[in-house]
């Protein structure tokens, strides 16, 4: 069996003295999409976090063979995970076009940098015309499609996105989705999306994770749970 | 009554007040610097530039030209900066911010102390960095000392400009200063950063003091002190987190002073300074955030 | 009800140590090195209250030596001028200050953080400039003298000193007198602190905009604090001017300012315990400092070392280290088995 692309072995975590994830494990293979999902502090954001190293943890965690259980968040970008977090992370202050750049500054192939410029903006195409403004100055919807494109500048193999819906409308969130779907279609991206939104979340991913007080209560096919009313209720409200 | 504006010495003092403006300037662009990156205001900032002033003094004594001087000084003050931010600085990065402004306090005894110890108080004098003569511009007769320090000023906060503006360092440690987790996250050295920022600081206020020392006859280790406080009023007439405030804050206030000291008769040159002490307490009664800076929006 | 009595417990056991320490430590320290403890309760008494404004309500002030100004120079003034007794100046000295405190209070409201440490910075600047300008009142340059202008006035000038039957060296007398003060003080900050009072300055610290929702009249309140702080400033600069005997604008220049800064924050904001060793340590650090070499240079080098080093060892100061050191005392009676 090849090996995943993240794995996460009984990964605990936590904030000063209160304990966030109690022993989690998951893992995205390449070219996968999964979703982690729950209810509000069930520990989804704190494990992104913990795969960036943004949070104490302690546990294994491993990345395209290797282990990066103690790495700092700098170094993720270098291994060629981006992680969008919760909230956007837009540089505010800077413009649309700084902020992209920016995506890509651990790269060191200009001409690779250009290419995929290009090829993003053709995702995004609304962002060449806003390219100087102020990033601080765009929609949330359209911050979250900024940061998202700014992480794809980095040429990643998996992207940790943070509650794209956060704050959203239906519209702009069901757009970001389609566009994640598409990205990983045409590139084969892998995609770890922590969301609130179990519905649009399971229809944009083959695979799933409900946590609950820290820890894994139920996985499986998207497909599957989806259709689990029990799960749906238990975990998910709806 | 036929009423005769003296015009040529309206110029002239405006010169005048621009260059000590000027000088005043690039202290306060290395305030807004460290304010800017590491959130405090770095009370040691002048103690900083009058080190390296003693620190050109002494090579303009074993030989070199005023200028090699100068840009020695300017590199060695840049790697102090980032020496004293690792060292004195990081471990108190996550403390609060009064714990910090408390170590620059302390630098500031600290750097006095270690001026006055390794250069005894004898006096002193830089060269000057241009030549005392007059210079006729459009009839009126200026200081090309004034113009150059003026012209030196604008151009060490341009070159800041350019390297914040345009090159990806520049972009990276001004996205460090936005928002260090999420500059983290895209790889950027959010702790070197701010090292960076203080070297460039240090730099600046190299540039400073060595544009101060020459206009006096001599000087000794209080040199940047009446300096530092003139620098604060113009970075919070400008707007104490925004570079372009600085330079306009500081150079509007030189001018300012300057008119005053000559045409209000009371004030006179030893009153300047409160002056200056006026100016921070009117801007902070009226528009705290000065001319350029930015409200923050409180986060509920 | 366990955790309160042994909480009282505890606290009265430190009171009674601090007491007897306070009433029979002149015995064991000489008539000169009462005077430096005596200068280091001056200290004390402006640390904590500023403590009370900085630590408790979040305000920074850097111009709590001009506070001390306004009241060592009510203090000489109502000495030299109207030819009061020295010691009874001290309550008039404090209210003085305590105005002044709280009209600087006023506009302090609109302004927070670094606006406000650069308005007071601006005040305590100013200030000897000031004093020197009112000369008719304040002596100018020159300044006031107890001691010359109104001999009789002075506590102890013959000496020695007599109360309740018992006779001491002057000095004593101005150690027994500044730390009764300064006891005093601490009460009562600590009746604030412990009280609603102290709860609303908290509330108002942690998050104003929290506290204003909550219904907290956040004007009243923060005047409040710096009329309160300006109180202790003003009774602390009184007693300096009673000991020194002379007050003139350089005694109350902006490193005065500094220098209770910066034994607040090494004594531990919004730490009351630990404001005796912030007092302790701005008192005797530049003595030390000398004691290293008194080369030029050298002491003002380890002075700002030393303060440097202390931030880093201890960030939140003294208070936060007594606080770590005090929580296996308390988590045993917090937490469950």
């Amino acid at each position: 069996m090849p090996e995943a692309l993240l794995e996460l072995q009984e990964v605990e975590a936590r904030y000063g003295p209160l304990v966030a994830l109690h022993g989690i494990s998951l893992k995205v293979d390449e070219g996968e999409v999964v979703a982690v999902l729950g209810a509000n502090g069930a520990g989804k954001t704190t494990t992104l976090r913990a795969v960036s190293g943004m949070v104490r943890r302690s546990g294994e965690i491993v990345f395209a063979g290797k282990r990066i259980s103690r790495s700092s968040p700098e170094a993720l970008a270098r291994l060629g995970v981006a992680h969008v977090p919760e909230g956007r992370g837009t540089l505010t202050d800077l413009s649309v076009r700084e902020n992209l750049r920016l995506g890509a500054y651990v790269r060191r192939d200009r001409a690779g940098v250009r290419e995929d410029e290009q090829r993003i903006l053709g995702y995004f195409p609304w962002l060449e015309q806003r390219a100087g403004q102020r990033a601080g100055t765009l929609s949330g919807g359209e911050q979250q499609m900024l940061a998202l494109a700014r992480a794809l500048m980095l040429r990643p193999r998996l992207v940790l996105l943070d509650e794209p819906s956060l704050g959203l409308a239906p519209m702009v969130t069901a757009e970001i989705f389609r566009i994640v779907g598409e990205l990983n279609e045409k590139e084969g991206l892998a995609v770890l999306v922590v969301e609130q939104n179990a519905a649009l979340a399971f229809e944009a991913s083959s695979r799933a994770y409900v946590l609950e007080a820290g820890k894994v209560a139920v996985e499986g096919s998207s497909d599957e749970l989806r259709r689990n009313e029990s799960v749906r209720r238990s975990y998910l409200g709806y | 009554m036929i009423f005769a504006f003296d015009w040529t010495q309206l110029a002239q003092q405006i010169v005048i007040g621009l260059a000590s403006g000027g000088v005043w300037a690039t202290l306060a662009v290395a305030l807004v610097l460290i304010y800017r990156s590491t959130g405090v205001v770095n009370f040691a900032q002048g103690e900083m530039a009058m080190f390296s002033t003693f620190i050109a003094w002494s090579l303009v004594n074993h030989g070199l030209s005023y200028w090699a001087a100068f840009f020695l000084t300017v590199a060695i003050s840049f790697v102090a900066g980032v020496a004293v931010e690792r060292v004195v600085i990081r471990p108190v990065e996550s403390a609060p911010v009064l714990t910090v402004v408390i170590v620059t306090l302390g630098l500031f005894f600290l750097v006095n102390g270690a001026a006055r110890w390794i250069w005894t108080p004898e006096v002193r004098s830089l060269p000057n960095a241009f030549s005392t003569r007059p210079i006729d511009v459009g009839g009126v007769a200026f200081s090309i000392q004034d113009l150059g320090n003026i012209a030196v000023s604008l151009a060490a906060v341009g070159l800041l400009w350019v390297f914040y503006r345009f090159t990806k360092l520049g972009l990276a440690s001004r996205a460090a200063a936005v928002n260090p987790e999420a500059s983290r996250l895209l790889g950027v050295r959010v702790s070197w950063m701010l090292a960076l920022g203080w070297g460039l600081a240090a730099a600046m206020g190299a540039v400073s003091g060595m544009l101060t020392a020459p206009a006096l006859a001599s000087f000794d280790q209080n040199l940047m002190q009446p300096v530092l406080l003139y620098a604060f009023a113009g970075a919070v007439l400008g707007g104490i987190d925004s570079p372009l405030g600085a330079v306009v804050g500081t150079m509007l206030l030189g001018v300012l002073v300057n008119l005053v000291g000559t045409y209000v008769d009371w004030v006179g040159t030893e009153l300047q300074l409160p002056v200056a002490l006026a100016v921070i307490l009117g801007v902070l009664l009226i528009k705290p955030t000065g001319l350029f800076g930015r409200e923050s929006v409180r986060r509920v | 009800m366990r955790q309160r009595v042994l909480g009282s417990g505890l606290w009265l056991l430190v009171v009674g140590v601090a007491l007897v320490v306070y009433l029979f430590a002149p015995t064991f320290v000489s008539d000169f090195h009462s005077r430096d403890l005596a200068h280091a309760g001056v200290f004390f008494i402006a640390i904590c209250g500023l403590n009370l404004l900085t630590g408790y309500t979040g305000q920074i002030s850097l111009g709590h030596g001009a506070l001390m100004a306004i009241g060592g120079y009510t203090t000489a003034a109502l000495v030299v001028h109207e030819h009061w007794r020295d010691v009874w100046t001290i309550p008039l000295a404090g209210l003085a200050a305590g105005i002044v405190g709280f009209v600087i209070g006023l506009p302090a409201l609109r302004l927070s953080g670094l606006y406000l440490a650069l308005a007071t910075f601006a005040f305590a600047v100013a200030m000897p400039s000031l004093l020197k300008k009112f000369s008719g009142l304040t002596g100018g340059g020159q300044g006031l003298r107890l001691l010359e202008s109104a001999p009789e006035q002075v506590t102890g000038i013959s000496g020695t000193v007599t109360i309740f039957g018992h006779s001491m060296t002057q000095n004593h007398f101005l150690y027994y007198l500044t730390w009764a003060v300064g006891l005093v003080g601490f009460l009562l900050a600590w009746l604030i602190v412990r009280g609603r009072l102290g709860r609303v300055f908290r509330a108002v610290r942690d998050s104003e905009i929290a506290a204003a929702s909550a219904g907290v009249n956040l004007a009243r309140y923060k005047t409040l604090a710096f009329a309160i702080s300006g109180v202790y400033a003003g009774v602390a600069g009184a007693l300096l001017a009673i000991q020194d005997e002379i007050v003139n604008p350089l005694t109350f220049t902006f490193l005065l300012s500094i220098l209770i800064l910066v034994g607040t924050v090494v004594g531990g904001l919004g730490s009351l315990p630990g404001m005796v060793l912030g007092a302790l340590f701005v008192q005797y650090l530049p003595d030390i400092s000398t004691r290293v070499s008194d080369a030029q240079g050298v002491p003002d080098f380890v002075y700002g070392a030393a303060i440097i080093l202390v931030m880093i060892l201890l960030p939140s100061g003294a208070g936060g280290l007594l606080r770590r050191l005090a929580r296996p005392l308390t988590t045993r009676l917090y937490t469950r088995p």
